[in-house]
């Protein structure tokens, strides 16, 4: 694994194995009377966060103290940022103040590669514009194969031998997402999520299928490692997993489509049409929602939603990735 | 158990304990713990990964077979609770898997397959720290080779293996390597 983490494409399968399968038995921690550990105990985490955020924030921070690691957080709003500090002054200063991790959140794409050109410790892209969103896709993957793949081991998962091994060889370690077809819905252009998901998903052998209107779609998405389709309802009967995305209001300068109405009537996903997915298929969103846009009320609550889960897994994962960026020696080198 | 191979010298250095006598070693340190639980009563086995995993099931084989007793048993995970993390690159995690009942007011019997320097033992003991409070806690390993760096002794030796410090001391067992043995090797004769 490389020093940060700046995009899913920086993941290798063996890498992205190594998160989900440290996710795994971090998740035993919640169950637990005290669910905290030492592993980072002296180190700072510097949460830097130049947009809004609510739950990735408040995940990172959660990972980072139940690691025992301080967090310092950092937003935009009451900083000198407002006096017009540049963002290289500002991760000087944190520099300074010897921050081993720096996760950063900027309404700028490539803030987070930029700023691991300043400075020594490691840094976590939380989102950068409209660019990529890694520890999400990391998150989301984790919620599939949970769900899907159940958890670790493949099939035969709780019932493997007692004593698996944990170098490499173990079986669990070969659970990937190969065959799943997932179905990325929605507003693809400005969605973060979407591309870190279609890399880091097609990585782990899902099959992956962006449903959008054209206008929604970026330019290059024809080298992208997926397939696209105009139509969501000839896709639904076919996909393990839909993701929702969120349509992103605030970001779009140019009239994408005529009205919400409308979107919500082609590209939303309500109860009828969820009622075409396979018995088993799971319905996703990164939040926040917009009910009654992307997704229906109905269909948010339902069984087959998997929204809460996915912020429970988001602490799990970045714990996992937050110990495997920091737990070891300065320059971690974990591929084999 | 696999089929008995005996183990071949040269590779991983010279063989001193066989299968025949792991066998023995454990068969002794299971009537030992029983001898010492007055009959096993409320005694929880914990492997420590890897190889004290599947030497916790040997251990909890034997108990039920001489008193028709089920001792539950698990593993315990220390990696997050090491000292020399910042030593390596960060490491893949193993499984903790504790029985249902927990670890409250039981005895926990820690299984390990080498005791070194002791500090597996002592993160062993902080991780458990933090999965509840048992009632006592004790430690059985199949080899003692010495150089303890922390104040730790083992309650149930398979064999003390007097070591100078250049040495490796290898455990193989069948669930993990395919054939039982304890190997102990020169430095650098590890493939």
């Amino acid at each position: 694994m490389k020093r940060h983490l700046i995009s899913a494409a920086d993941l290798s399968r063996a890498d992205a194995l190594l998160i989900l399968d440290t996710a795994e038995e971090l998740a035993q921690l919640a169950d637990r009377p005290i669910k905290k550990l030492p592993t980072l105990r002296g180190r700072t985490v510097v949460n830097l966060f130049y947009e809004d955020s609510t739950r990735t924030r408040i995940s990172f921070e959660a990972a980072a103290k139940r690691l025992s690691a301080d967090v310092i957080n950092f937003s935009a709003k009451g900083s000198s940022v407002g006096k017009g500090e540049s963002l290289k002054d500002t991760a000087l200063t944190l520099e300074a103040m010897g921050a081993d991790a720096v996760v950063i959140r900027h309404s700028a794409s490539g803030a987070a590669h930029r700023l691991a050109g300043w400075v020594q410790g490691s840094v976590l892209n939380a989102g950068d514009g409209t660019h990529e969103h890694p520890t999400q896709a990391l998150l989301d993957a984790f919620t599939i194969r949970r769900r899907l793949r159940g958890g670790r081991g493949g099939t035969g998962g709780r019932a493997a031998p007692p004593y698996g091994g944990s170098r490499g060889s173990s079986p669990r370690t070969n659970t990937a997402l190969d065959g799943l077809r997932v179905t990325i819905v929605g507003d693809v252009l400005h969605s973060r999520v979407a591309r870190s998901n279609v890399l880091l998903l097609s990585t782990l052998g899902a099959e992956v299928t962006l449903a959008a209107p054209p206008t929604l779609l970026p330019l290059a998405v024809g080298s992208w490692p997926c397939a696209v389709s105009y139509d969501l309802d000839s896709e639904l009967p076919k996909s393990d997993v839909v993701m929702m995305l969120r349509v992103q209001q605030e970001r779009m300068t140019a009239a994408y489509f005529p009205s919400v109405r409308e979107y919500s009537r082609r590209y939303g996903l309500d109860v009828a049409r969820m009622a075409r997915l396979p018995e088993h298929a799971i319905v996703m969103h990164p939040g926040p929602m917009n009910r009654g846009v992307e997704i229906a009320a109905e269909v948010a609550d339902s069984s087959r939603s998997t929204i809460v889960e996915q912020v429970a897994n988001g602490v799990t994962t970045r714990m996992a990735v937050l110990y495997l960026l920091l737990g070891g020696t300065e320059f971690p080198a974990v591929t084999q | 158990m696999c089929a008995a191979s005996s183990p071949v010298a040269g590779r991983d250095g010279l063989a001193v304990l066989d299968a025949e006598e792991i066998r023995r070693a454990l068969t002794r340190i299971a009537h030992e713990i029983l001898e010492r639980t007055h009959g096993g009563d409320e005694v929880i086995l914990l492997g420590i990964p890897t190889r004290g995993v599947p030497l916790a099931h040997r251990l909890a084989g034997r108990v039920a077979e001489f008193e028709k007793l089920t001792v539950p048993c698990g593993s315990l995970d220390v990696t997050m609770h090491r000292d020399d993390l910042r030593l390596h690159p960060a490491r893949a995690l193993g499984r903790t898997e504790l029985p249902a009942d927990g670890v409250d007011g039981k005895t926990v019997v820690l299984v390990d397959d080498v005791l070194y320097s002791g500090r597996t033992v002592r993160a062993a003991l902080d991780a458990l720290n933090d999965l509840g409070r048992p009632r006592a806690v004790q430690l059985a390993v199949l080899v003692d080779r010495g150089h303890r760096e922390l104040p730790i002794r083992a309650d149930y030796v398979g064999k003390n293996l007097p070591t100078s410090q250049r040495e490796i001391v290898r455990v193989l067992l069948c669930e993990v390597d395919g054939q039982d043995a304890v190997m102990i090797g020169e430095e650098g004769s590890r493939p």
